[in-house]
């Protein structure tokens, strides 16, 4: 494939992370409602937020400093530059190479650390109190991430995403014990980096169960677009993920031909819906955990991510 | 520049101390003092670097001083190399800061005539080629840091600091006495070179091995052993705490290099197990303990603690897999271990300038006193932002680079044979990953506490951006961890003699692979390239702001924080520093440290002020240090009767003994 032809796929794929972000937000909104009887906002509904926000004039508060002004693109930045390395339809990513997952891991970890100072900036409690609570759950959150591409990387021999899915889709896989594992795993740091039910609400704004929305209570304006949308682009870099490692059917081999390609992105909006639904099901049965069971739950991911990978470390079959 | 220069500058640091004595009359002597400490560091690290990356052979000389017998070795070669370059660029960056912060010094003459001695003795430790040259220099460092670490001696709890202090230096340099005289053999050979051409036998050398961890470790601060650093690091003036904290650690990592990698001879499978173990519990331990407590510079301290933990484990991975014939694995560990060690020097030394500008400008130590110093200190702060970006690991900064190479290495240990080593590591890794998300948090703790948010305080309220020479020196350190972080193949490329020397193999050059990625085994595996990322980061950020001031609102408005409608203007409302860490602390150190909150809310209509308190109990602390100082206080008081016998039963004594020895001496031969 030339060059001229990966750099399209490279940047095609970074316009669709961006373009797809508020849809699958509001499609997730949408399948809530149905669930609950309710008619619910229009799948459309989060573009027109962001429009909004961006034509209204940005509050700040008397008491931020520069940094609060600067930290909306920075968040913005380092969460589409780590979606972006993020395999959709096609797994022969151009840049791969350039971050692996730990970078990944670590690129999200950049986008909280500069979201957590945000939230203590203006000096309110509220601020406060999202920042140290978001920084509890990291503080699990991240080493079981981290354990979980341990067990990917011993399992595909590479740390590259890109590698890893196109190992996913060789018949050499097969049924792996630390495979189901790393799942669970993932799915549960997914959900609690996405701040969702049951870790977190993103619908409330109820003071004391609010986590992400506390740290980010002062932003208004342009500067709440950003973090929104970075918000948004977060939950599809997460179900990309987790659909090109586990549920890697129908993506792209790299140097695929545009037939291929063209599945392979009907394959994934159908498994961007299809996570859809799941989460907007899962989080209409569970309820919310109070903050501190919340580390309980989180916890759980980092066992079992500890235990997949002592199981690859002990057998090369699990 | 030679080895002979080499000593001829070294020299020059050491007149300086007594200079500092004499002329203490002159004015403006603390900026004469510092600038010379700053020109001679400087030639020394170019000429280190010179050496360094020219390749150069090694070189040794051999003076006419010290024990008649032995005279004294100085041999550099490219571990001496490195580690020269390290101590002396930290000791110029530290001087062009004192060149500003020791204006502000009321202790000058408790200060100056330590400072070069200092930085001369830990460049000497370096360069000694034998066990007496090694100890004496490891023994003045100890000595000239004590004396800094004591040149505010009635403040607060400095003077127990110190106390503490030295007892722990004489602990770390006796078991290093011990571990050279196992070294040395019969015939008690002290050069290096003597030592090498004698490996000892196994058991021996499994015991120099634990005498090395304890008599080093002590010195960079492995638990349990780490006590003292929190104490003293804090209570020296801010530029010493940098070099202690940022550069002598090293040096003392330097000596366990040296011994257990150099002179030990061939090392045995187990030997990585106690590293790596030690290695991760103090990890883990410092920087939990960093996250509980308030004083800035205590908190920098104990991350350094953490930081120790996070070299040591990598070491003990090389090491593994040094002794199972894995040269590349073992190399790619090395260099982590020596890429961390280097930026740790780095960022280290930056927030400790950062502190030492905060303690300028506030007068201030406490977290919990400060607040929104960004906007009165906008460049130092923007500084400190990127050393504690740096320590938490963010890519594109240093500290992501190297911790990213530990992980490569951990990834490929499950080829290790041993079954322990296959347990071991995974638990590893994941307190690595624990302590690298928790090094996080306590860094977003201090930035956020101290530099954002509102002033807490008086002194916070009329903080005043400090002069040139600080800012100087905070800005080239924070350059060189983007630098680092940018670039890091020419680092692992430049790392590569070193490596070679210490464990027999090296890393395939980077520099080679273009577009400045690194891929420490194979591009197939694992590259990260850290340049595109910042590329990549700085331009979708530009992008964005570009885009949306282009076609959204421009409109801004300054008002009261929203706070949801219920604004309160005390700033005693906001976070404080143990309320920021109250839920790490309730999930991760009820039960470590025995944390404890105390809560006590008089009933409605009761006037009594509601309080609340935190204990914190140090388990090593009840369980190590308490037995051992009630042992020796009841031995003492045990031997204070033989203070008052008379004069026939101390005859008696004495004869007693004189049999004892010639019966001893009897069996022995």
């Amino acid at each position: 494939m030339s060059m001229f032809e990966s750099l399209a796929i490279q940047i095609v794929e970074m316009l669709i992370v961006l373009l797809a972000a508020p849809l699958l937000t509001g499609f997730v909104r949408k399948v809530k409602a149905r669930l609950l009887r309710k008619r619910g906002p229009p799948v459309l509904q989060p573009y027109r937020d962001l429009i909004k926000l961006t034509k209204k004039e940005a509050v700040i508060a008397e008491s931020a400093s520069w940094l609060f002004r600067v930290i909306p693109y920075l968040v913005f930045a380092a969460t589409w530059v780590a979606a972006a390395l993020v395999p959709t339809f096609g797994a022969g990513l151009m840049f791969s190479w350039s971050a692996d997952m730990i970078a990944i891991t670590a690129l999200l970890g950049s986008a909280r650390f500069f979201l957590a100072l945000a939230g203590m900036d203006v000096g309110t409690s509220f601020g406060g109190i999202g920042s140290s609570r978001e920084m509890m759950f990291a503080t699990l959150a991240e080493p079981a991430m981290l354990m979980i591409v341990f067990t990917l990387a011993l399992i595909a021999g590479s740390t590259q995403l890109s590698t890893v899915a196109a190992f996913m889709l060789s018949p050499a896989v097969g049924l792996r014990v630390s495979l189901g594992l790393a799942m669970v795993g993932l799915v549960i740091v997914a959900i609690a980096e996405n701040a969702r039910i049951p870790v977190d609400n993103p619908a409330t704004h109820l003071e004391l169960t609010m986590v992400h929305e506390a740290m980010v209570l002062e932003y208004s304006g342009r500067h709440l677009a950003m973090i929104e949308l970075s918000a948004q682009l977060k939950l599809v870099l997460y179900v990309s993920m987790i659909a090109c490692i586990f549920v890697p059917y129908g993506l792209a081999p790299p140097g695929a031909g545009p037939r291929e390609l063209m599945i392979g992105a009907a394959a994934y909006f159908t498994k961007l819906a299809g996570a859809g639904a799941l989460l907007a099901l899962f989080e209409t049965s569970v309820a919310k955990m109070r903050v501190f069971r919340a580390p309980d739950f989180i916890g759980v991911a980092l066992m079992l991510g500890l235990l997949a990978t002592l199981l690859r470390f002990v057998s090369r079959e699990m | 520049m030679t080895l002979a220069g080499d000593l001829v500058a070294i020299g020059g640091l050491l007149a300086l101390g007594p200079a500092a004595l004499t002329l203490s009359r002159v004015r403006h002597l603390s900026s004469l003092i510092y600038g010379g400490v700053f020109l001679i560091c400087l030639l020394l690290t170019g000429g280190a670097l010179r050496g360094l990356l020219a390749g150069a052979a090694p070189e040794a000389l051999t003076l006419p001083l010290g024990l008649p017998w032995l005279g004294a070795h100085f041999r550099i070669d490219a571990l001496s190399g490195f580690f020269l370059a390290v101590v002396n660029f930290a000791a110029a960056a530290a001087s062009f800061y004192a060149l500003g912060y020791g204006r502000h010094e009321k202790a000058q003459s408790r200060i100056l005539p330590f400072f070069p001695p200092f930085v001369a003795a830990m460049n000497l430790v370096v360069l000694a080629d034998d066990a007496y040259v090694f100890l004496l220099s490891w023994e003045l460092m100890s000595l000239a840091s004590w004396a800094l670490v004591m040149a505010h001696h009635r403040e607060g709890d400095n003077a127990r600091a110190g106390y503490v202090y030295i007892l722990m230096a004489t602990l770390g340099t006796f078991a290093l006495l011990l571990a050279y005289g196992l070294l040395g053999g019969a015939d008690g050979d002290l050069s290096f070179s003597g030592m090498r051409g004698h490996p000892p036998s196994a058991a021996v050398a499994g015991a120099v091995l634990a005498l090395a961890l304890i008599g080093a470790g002590s010195k960079a601060g492995l638990t349990p052993l780490h006590i003292w650093l929190p104490l003293a690091h804090p209570a020296a003036p801010s530029h010493i705490s940098a070099l202690m904290s940022g550069v002598m650690t090293k040096v003392a990592i330097y000596g366990f290099l040296r011994i257990v990698f150099d002179l030990l001879g061939p090392a045995a499978w187990w030997w990585g197990v106690p590293m790596m173990a030690t290695g991760a519990a103090t990890a883990v331990v410092g920087v939990l303990f960093a996250l509980l407590h308030n004083d800035l510079k205590r908190v920098l301290a104990y991350s350094t603690i953490e930081n120790i933990g996070v070299i040591f484990i990598a070491l003990g991975l090389s090491l593994a897999f040094e002794t199972n014939g894995q040269g590349t694995a073992a190399a790619l560990a090395m260099t982590a271990a020596l890429f961390h060690m280097l930026n740790h020097s780095l960022f280290k030394s930056l927030l400790f300038f950062g502190s030492g500008a905060v303690l300028t400008a506030t007068d201030e130590r406490d977290m919990g006193r400060l607040g929104g110093l960004l906007n009165a200190m906008p460049l130092s702060g923007l500084f400190m932002l990127v050393g504690a970006g740096a320590i938490s690991a963010l890519p594109p900064l240093n500290g992501f680079a190297s911790e990213w190479l530990i992980f490569q290495a951990i990834l490929l240990s499950p080829s290790l044979p041993s079954w322990t080593l296959k347990l071991e590591i995974p638990a590893v890794g994941a307190l690595l990953a624990l302590a690298a998300a928790l090094a996080g948090a306590c860094f977003v703790r201090l930035f956020g506490v101290s530099f954002l948010g509102r002033p807490r305080g008086e002194a916070a309220r009329r903080a005043k951006e400090v002069d040139r020479f600080m800012l100087g020196a905070m800005g080239a350190l924070a350059a060189l961890c983007l630098v680092a972080g940018v670039l890091p193949g020419y680092v692992i490329d430049a790392l590569s003699p070193i490596v070679h020397l210490l464990v027999g193999a090296r890393m395939a050059p980077q520099t080679d692979l273009g577009w400045l990625a690194i891929a420490p085994v194979a591009e197939s595996r694992s590259s990260y390239d850290g340049m595109l990322v910042f590329l990549f980061i700085a331009s979708s950020a530009l992008l964005a702001a570009a885009v949306i001031h282009r076609l959204a609102s421009d409109a801004t408005r300054i008002a009261p924080a929203w706070d949801c409608g219920f604004p309160d203007s005390n700033p005693a409302t906001q976070y404080t520093p143990e309320s920021f860490a109250q839920p790490i602390r309730r999930v991760f150190t009820g039960f470590v440290f025995r944390a404890r909150e105390k809560v006590d809310m008089p009933a409605p209509g009761d006037p009594r002020p509601a309080h609340f308190g935190l204990s914190i109990q140090d388990l090593v602390w009840d369980f190590v240090y308490r037995p051992v100082t009630r042992g020796v206080q009841a031995g003492a008081d045990r031997l204070n009767r033989l203070q008052f016998l008379t004069i026939r039963q101390y005859l008696s004594l004495v004869f007693g003994a004189l049999v004892l020895l010639l019966l001893a001496l009897a069996i022995w031969t």
